[in-house]
C-alpha cells in the first residue's frame, strides 16, 4: 500500500499488548503498524475477539501497549485526554445529566478559562444542532431513543474538538435505518469538520461508505494487521448511487473476501465466549449486595 | 367484533367505570379483609391467654387505652396551661408590689405524655440516623474506590456488623458519662448514649452499601472519567457520587429501619424519654392496663417504622435520577 500522505498525525509503531490471565500470558496484539493522515476517515473491521477495540483502547490511551507506542502529532500518547475523544458503543452518557449537561461536562473541562460562559453555551448548542439533537437539549438519556443517545454522544465528542476522533462500534447496538441515519449524519458532519476519525466497525458496508481506508486485522490471538484497502469512492457518496457502482461492489467484495475467505473464522461459540471473557478488560464488581 | 380483545387488556377502550372500580375494590377491600382476619385472630387467641397482669390485651382492650393515653395526652396538656397560668399570676402579683422585680418563668415537669415519647423517640432515632449516615457515606465512597482499603477495613465491618445494640449500651453509656461533662442540660445523657448506640448498630447498611454502588460504577462511564481527565475531586462529584446515589438510598433506608428497631431496646435500657421508656416503665409499673398499653406503644412503633420507610422511599423518588430501581 503507498503512502499519498507526507507527514502522518497519529503513528502507530510495532505496537504489542499482552493480557496476564490465569493461564499465563495472553498475546492479544503483536506489531501493529499503521499511520494516519490529518483528515483520515480509518475503519478498523476485522472478526469479533480480533483486538479492534484493544487497538482503539490503546491509542485513547486507556490501555498500554506492553511494547510499541503511539505518537500523536509528534508527543507520545501515554493516557487518556480529550484531544482523543472517544465514542463509545453503548454511549455512556451519564444517566442523570440531560444531553446538554452531558455535553457541558466535556465542554467545562476542555474549554475551562479558554471560552467565556456565553461561548461555552453556544459551542454546547452548536455542537447538539450539528447531530440534530436541538429539539431534546434538557431530556435525559432515559427520555430518548438509542440513536439520539449516540448522537449526543457523537456531539459530546466533537465538542471536544479532538484531534482525532475514535469510535468504537458507535452504530453497533441501533437497528439498521437508524445506523443508516446516523451514517449519514456522521457524513455531513465529517464533510465540514474534516475531522480525522478512527472507527471500529463489524459492518462491511458502513466501512466502505464513510472510510478513506479500510484497515482489515486478522484473527486474534497476536492479531496484526492484514490488508490496508484504499477507498478512493469519490465524495459526497450516496448509499443509493452506491449500491449499483461497480467500483463500490468490487471493494466491498474485497473486504468481504478478506474477512470470509483469508481470516475464516472457525470456532465454536463456548471456546470463544471464554476467550472473550479472558481479554476483557472488563472488571466485575468486587462486592455483593448485603442487606 | 372489538370483542377480540378482552376489555381489560385493551389500551384503545375509553374509561370503564367497572373495571376501575374492580381494581379500587381490590387495592382497599384485600387489605382490609387482611387486616380484619388479624383483628379476629388476635381476638380469639388474647381470650385465652392468662398472664399475672390479667388477660392479654385484645383489640377492644388497646383501643379503650389508646383513648386513655389521648385523654391523659389532654389533662397533662391542660395541667401545663394551667401551671403557667398561675406562674403568671404570682408573677404578676408580684410586680405590683415590687416594680423592678425580675421574673424567672420555671419550666413545666410534668411527667412526659405518649406523645411526647414519640417525639423524643423520633429526635433520637434522627440524630443517631444522621450521625451514621455522616460517616457512613464517606466510609464507603472510600472503601468502594480502594480495593486495598476495602480488604483491610472488611474483617472490621463483618466482625461489628452482627453486634446487638444491648451489648454496645452498657460500653456506650460509661463512655459518655466519662467524656460528656459539660452538664449544661442541653443534651441528656440518656439521649446522647442511645443516639450513639443507634449510630454504631445502623451504620453498617449503609456503609456496605454505598461501598457496593462505588465499586458498580459502570466500566464506560469510568473512561468517560479518564478521557475528560477528571481529577479525583470531581471523578467522586460527578462520576462516582451520581452513580452510587440509588445504592446509597438503599443503604440509608434499610439502616433508618435498623436504627428504629435498635432504638427502642437502647431507649429501655439507657432510659431516655422515648417509646423504650413507656414500655419499660409500663412492663414496672404492672398494672391491669400496662398490657394494653404496650401493646398500643408496639402497635405505634411498627406505624411509625413503616412511615419512616415510605418517606426515605418518597426522598429516593424525589433525589434518585434512577426512577427503576425503587419498586417498593
Amino acid at each position: 500500500m503507498t503512502e499519498h500522505f507526507s507527514r502522518p498525525l497519529l503513528e502507530l509503531s510495532q505496537v504489542s499488548i499482552e493480557f496476564k490471565t490465569p493461564k499465563g500470558l495472553f498475546k492479544a496484539l503483536d506489531n501493529v503498524n499503521l499511520k494516519i493522515a490529518d483528515g483520515e476517515f480509518v475503519s478498523l473491521i476485522g472478526h469479533s475477539g480480533c483486538g479492534k477495540s484493544t487497538v482503539l483502547n490503546i491509542v485513547a490511551g486507556l490501555l498500554k501497549a506492553t511494547s510499541g507506542g503511539v505518537v500523536l502529532d509528534g508527543r507520545e500518547v501515554n493516557e487518556p485526554g480529550p484531544e482523543r475523544a472517544v465514542v463509545f458503543q453503548n454511549h455512556s452518557l451519564l444517566p442523570w445529566l440531560t444531553a446538554y449537561e452531558n455535553v457541558e461536562l466535556a465542554v467545562k473541562r476542555v474549554f475551562k478559562g479558554k471560552k467565556t460562559k456565553a461561548e461555552m453555551h453556544e459551542w454546547i448548542e452548536h455542537n447538539l444542532k450539528l447531530v440534530h439533537m436541538e429539539h431534546a437539549l434538557h431530556k435525559r438519556p432515559d427520555e430518548i431513543s438509542g440513536g439520539m443517545k449516540q448522537r449526543v454522544g457523537i456531539a459530546r465528542a466533537l465538542a471536544m474538538q479532538p484531534q482525532v476522533l475514535l469510535m468504537d462500534e458507535p452504530f453497533g447496538a441501533l437497528d439498521a435505518l437508524t445506523r443508516a441515519h446516523l451514517q449519514d449524519s456522521l457524513m455531513e458532519i465529517q464533510r465540514t469538520l474534516k475531522n480525522t476519525v478512527i472507527m471500529i466497525t463489524h459492518d462491511v458496508d458502513e466501512a466502505v461508505l464513510l472510510s478513506d481506508r479500510i484497515v482489515m486485522m486478522t484473527n486474534g490471538p497476536s492479531a496484526t494487521i492484514g490488508e490496508i484497502l484504499k477507498i478512493d469512492l469519490q465524495r459526497p457518496r450516496s448509499r443509493l448511487e452506491l449500491a449499483d457502482d461497480t467500483h463500490y461492489n468490487h471493494l466491498r467484495h474485497e473486504v468481504l473476501a478478506f474477512l470470509y475467505e483469508k481470516q475464516r473464522k472457525v470456532e465454536d461459540f463456548a471456546q470463544h465466549a471464554k476467550k472473550k471473557n479472558d481479554t476483557n478488560a472488563e472488571t466485575q464488581p468486587r462486592l455483593k449486595v448485603v442487606s | 367484533m372489538t370483542t377480540a380483545l378482552p376489555t381489560r387488556l385493551n389500551p384503545f377502550r375509553e374509561f370503564d367505570a367497572r373495571v376501575w372500580s374492580l381494581a379500587i375494590l381490590k387495592g382497599v377491600a384485600l387489605p382490609v379483609v387482611g387486616i380484619g382476619m388479624f383483628l379476629l385472630i388476635w381476638h380469639l387467641v388474647s381470650g385465652s391467654i392468662q398472664t399475672s397482669l390479667g388477660q392479654f390485651p385484645g383489640p377492644v382492650q388497646v383501643q379503650e387505652q389508646v383513648k386513655n393515653l389521648y385523654v391523659e395526652f389532654l389533662e397533662e396538656k391542660q395541667r401545663e396551661v394551667e401551671f403557667y397560668e398561675r406562674q403568671q399570676k404570682r408573677i404578676d402579683a408580684r410586680l405590683k408590689v415590687e416594680p423592678d422585680f425580675k421574673a424567672e418563668i420555671r419550666p413545666y415537669t410534668g411527667k412526659p405524655t405518649f406523645v411526647q415519647q414519640i417525639f423524643t423517640s423520633l429526635v433520637t432515632v434522627f440524630s443517631g440516623f444522621f450521625l451514621a449516615a455522616l460517616v457512613a457515606i464517606p466510609l464507603g465512597i472510600a472503601i468502594g474506590l480502594s480495593a486495598s482499603l476495602y480488604t483491610a477495613v472488611n474483617p472490621v465491618i463483618q466482625l461489628f456488623k452482627p453486634v446487638s445494640p444491648l451489648a454496645w449500651l452498657p460500653l456506650v453509656t460509661m463512655v459518655v458519662s466519662a467524656l460528656y461533662t459539660t452538664a449544661d442540660g442541653s443534651l441528656p445523657k440518656s439521649f446522647v448514649t442511645s443516639a450513639i448506640t443507634v449510630m454504631l448498630c445502623c451504620i453498617w447498611p449503609t456503609v456496605i452499601n454505598t461501598a457496593v454502588g462505588v465499586t458498580s460504577v459502570s466500566k464506560d462511564l469510568l473512561n468517560v472519567s479518564c478521557v475528560l481527565r477528571l481529577n479525583w475531586i470531581e471523578h467522586i462529584q460527578k462520576i462516582v457520587l451520581p452513580s452510587a446515589v440509588p445504592m446509597i438510598f438503599t443503604g440509608l433506608r434499610l439502616s433508618l429501619s435498623t436504627a428504629w428497631m435498635v432504638l427502642i431496646a437502647a431507649e429501655m435500657l439507657a432510659q431516655n424519654p422515648g417509646l423504650g421508656k413507656f414500655v419499660w416503665d409500663e412492663f414496672q409499673n404492672g398494672s391491669s392496663n400496662s398490657l394494653g398499653r404496650i401493646m398500643v406503644a408496639v402497635l405505634t412503633i411498627g406505624l411509625i417504622g413503616f412511615l419512616l420507610d415510605r418517606s426515605m422511599l418518597w426522598l429516593q423518588r424525589r433525589v434518585s435520577w434512577d426512577k427503576n430501581a425503587i419498586t417498593r
